[in-house]
């Protein structure tokens, strides 16, 4: 086949995979999204569990980020994933017995999942932010009469982002890329799952692959400006 | 000619538009001590790194031991040697002592000795640690052989320094600074050091602030004002006896 | 429960049989992407275009692309090209067909993305005023490269590399999906057999767990002994 025809496959015409595609780079950046808020909520309440009293919180909060850190992130989401599913159904059946042929969303488990382990990265960024605000900052807080809220919510805060945002970036790059990973749990749809599903079809795997990659390549440049884009706007006033 | 070691003659640079150097001549013939003294900005750093050409020159001519450095014009304006091999020969007989020391922190004292013996002057380990090790008692250090250059004070390290440099068995020592990054209670074993090497009849060309070590131990002082050589001579009567304006400035200021 | 626990012993031999899989494609990926590695991060920063230019855009690309659409582009995109060439009558066939060798191929490239970039900055962060005082000693290039700035430059990334290669290991799971029966892929086939789905993937967890703590102290140890500068003196 030659070069000419290999690309009227990607047209985005009813026999084109172009459209495909296009739907794929949604689902994965939508994926990614999800996840990635997810991920900035667990990283606030582990960084704060990290950097509290109570010694269960850090505890448990250890415990997260180093069984995370230790897992492959395959073998996470699949056990995230099924363990998500039979939770759900175990309490849809409890509700109701129609409910017993119901198969849970791939999306969002595989959200979940994503986020789960984002998670765990985002706490060491939040964390390492935290610990990077000077602390005569704090002590001139506290010694203003601030409470713990106040001086959380008016000087520690404002200025994490400043400190986070590098670690933020490359979290979110990460998340890009950690999304192709769940076109291992069937029909996700996402851009892996059509370069796959192309292939497969046509038999013209290394065009297919190539062109999910590119996509992929994509993604990471769009980001990579937006990100320069904030962090110039962060760092507003300190260079 | 026959016992000039260096020579130095109409020597420019410039960093862009700024010319640092305008024209300096030098000649250091075997023995002496040249100490090169003025204020920040003078030139006097640029102008010894030009002669180890770890800044190339614009123009002018270095010799060491009577042989051309060969330099070769480019349209720009800049220079670049002809030939590396030959400006990597020279270099292994022109030792540098630089301000911050600048020890390899990845090897041992005595490696950092014997390192550059070995693997330029292709002498055989054992030749080489023999000598590193009369080398480091000479400055005073040999109980320090072994450890690290970050276990040992400002001092030690620039004393291991002088020790590498001296491993070369060097034409010329360049000293940049040697003083300047020290504490000020360190200052005094450096400069023992150097001293010892000048009675001992080696050729020196040392820029510094230290104005005790240059009137006591160089045999000629001069002085550098924006690229240019103000003045120079015997420490007695450059030092005693000043002529330019400026000189006498720049000595009133350095005293107190 | 007890059933659980005895399909455990039943399965832990069987996955730690699989544990030499996911170490040698850790360490194969790991020394020949890290060999690798040097060139990329020495063509990263060299004043020539045509050396520079080529060296970023591959760690551009590695860094940029998820480490599955590459692993699924090289077993399937260049095991498009061997069927019904002279490669299926040779040889080398057997090996060819062989997810483990794509597995190798795909890690150790991406290792080299990775491990480029980071060196690629320790090269840059070495002191000058080192490289300096080798030049001033009559170096040549060459040597001041050997000698002081990539020794210095290893021990500056040290740490990073270490953590670079848990991910790697961790990584290796990736294999699994392109038929290399590695821990993972173990787990995975355990599952499809037994119809269980959590006790294999627990199991195999554990050994993942084992793995990374057992390695990251076999790492502190040789980076202490690299990194011997820093320490008290003995």
């Amino acid at each position: 086949m030659d070069q000419a025809s290999l690309f009227s496959l990607l047209s985005f015409g009813p026999d084109g995979w172009g459209m495909r595609f296009v739907e794929g780079l949604v689902v994965t950046v939508e994926v990614s999204v999800a996840a990635y808020c997810i991920s900035l909520v667990l990283g606030l309440i582990g960084a704060g569990a990290k950097l509290s009293n109570s010694k269960v919180a850090r505890g448990v909060a250890d415990l997260y980020t180093t069984l995370v850190r230790a897992l492959p992130e395959l073998l996470l989401l699949l056990l995230i994933y099924f363990s998500g599913a039979d939770a759900i159904k175990f309490i849809l059946s409890l509700i109701s017995e129609d409910f017993d042929d119901f198969e849970i969303n791939p999306f969002a488990a595989a959200v979940a999942a994503l986020g789960f382990i984002g998670g765990a990265y985002m706490t060491e960024v939040m964390r390492g932010a935290i610990l990077s605000i000077p602390n005569g900052q704090i002590e001139a807080a506290k010694a203003c009469g601030m409470s713990r809220f106040l001086i959380l919510r008016r000087v520690i805060l404002p200025q994490m982002l400043r400190y986070a945002l590098p670690g933020m970036g490359n979290l979110w790059l990460s998340a890009t890329k950690d999304s192709s990973l769940i076109s291992v749990l069937g029909n996700t749809q996402d851009l892996l799952f059509m370069g796959y599903r192309a292939s497969a079809v046509t038999k013209h795997y290394g065009f297919f692959y190539s062109v999910a990659a590119i996509l992929f390549l994509a993604i990471t440049i769009i980001s990579m400006i937006v990100i320069k884009m904030l962090e110039a706007r962060v760092n507003r006033g300190y260079r | 000619m026959m016992d000039t070691t260096l020579k130095v003659e109409d020597l420019h640079k410039k960093f862009g538009a700024v010319e640092v150097l305008k024209g300096v001549s030098l000649e250091a013939r075997t023995g002496d001590v040249i100490a090169m003294i003025g204020s920040s900005g003078s030139g006097k750093s640029t102008l010894l790194r030009c002669i180890n050409l770890l800044e190339t020159p614009n123009s002018g001519r270095v010799y060491v031991n009577g042989e051309l450095i060969r330099m070769k014009p480019l349209h720009d304006g800049t220079a670049k040697p002809e030939d590396m091999k030959q400006v990597e020969r020279i270099r292994s007989k022109l030792a540098m002592v630089f301000q911050s020391f600048n020890l390899w922190t990845h090897r041992t004292i005595l490696e950092n000795v014997i390192e550059a013996p070995i693997h330029v002057l292709g002498l055989p380990r054992k030749e080489a640690i023999e000598r590193a090790e009369i080398l480091l008692a000479k400055v005073g250090i040999a109980e320090k052989r072994n450890f690290y250059p970050n276990h040992l004070s400002g001092g030690q390290q620039q004393r291991a320094a002088i020790a590498r440099a001296l491993a070369m068995e060097p034409s010329v020592l360049l000293f940049d600074e040697p003083t300047s990054a020290l504490d000020p209670e360190l200052v005094g074993e450096v400069l023992q050091v150097m001293r010892k090497l000048a009675e001992e009849g080696r050729t020196m060309l040392v820029v510094t602030h230290e104005m005790g070590f240059a009137r006591d131990v160089a045999s000629e002082i001069v002085f550098l004002h924006k690229g240019q050589i103000e003045e120079k001579g015997p420490p007695r009567e450059v030092i005693g006896s000043p002529k330019s304006e400026r000189l006498k400035q720049f000595l009133s200021a350095t005293r107190h | 429960m007890d059933e659980s626990l005895a399909l455990f012993i039943e399965i832990v031999p069987t996955l730690l049989a699989a544990v030499p899989v996911t170490l040698i494609l850790t360490f194969l990926s790991a020394i020949i992407g890290n060999t690798l590695a040097l060139p990329v991060a020495v063509g990263s920063l060299s004043p020539h275009f045509y050396l520079r230019y080529p060296s970023l855009f591959y760690i551009f690309v590695m860094r940029g692309t998820p480490l599955l659409a590459q692993t699924y582009l090289i077993y399937y995109g260049l095991g498009e090209f061997f069927p019904g060439t002279w490669v299926q009558k040779s040889f080398l066939w057997p090996y060819l067909r062989d997810g483990f060798w794509y597995a190798i191929f795909a890690f150790s490239l991406n290792t080299a993305g990775y491990t480029g970039e980071i060196l690629r900055g320790a090269i840059m962060a070495v002191p000058k005023g080192e490289i300096e005082a080798a030049r001033a000693f009559g170096f040549s290039s060459a040597l001041i490269f050997w000698r002081v700035t990539l020794p210095r430059a290893i021990q500056i990334c040290l740490p990073t590399m270490t953590g670079e290669t848990i991910l790697l290991l961790k990584a290796t799971s990736l294999a699994s999906l392109i038929t290399v029966w590695e821990v993972m892929g173990t787990a995975r086939q355990i599952q499809k057999v037994t119809f269980r789905v959590y006790e294999p993937l627990i199991a195999a967890g554990i050994l993942y767990i084992l793995m990374v703590f057992v390695l990251t102290r076999l790492m502190m140890i040789v980076e202490r002994r690299i990194n011997r500068h820093r320490l008290a003196p003995a």
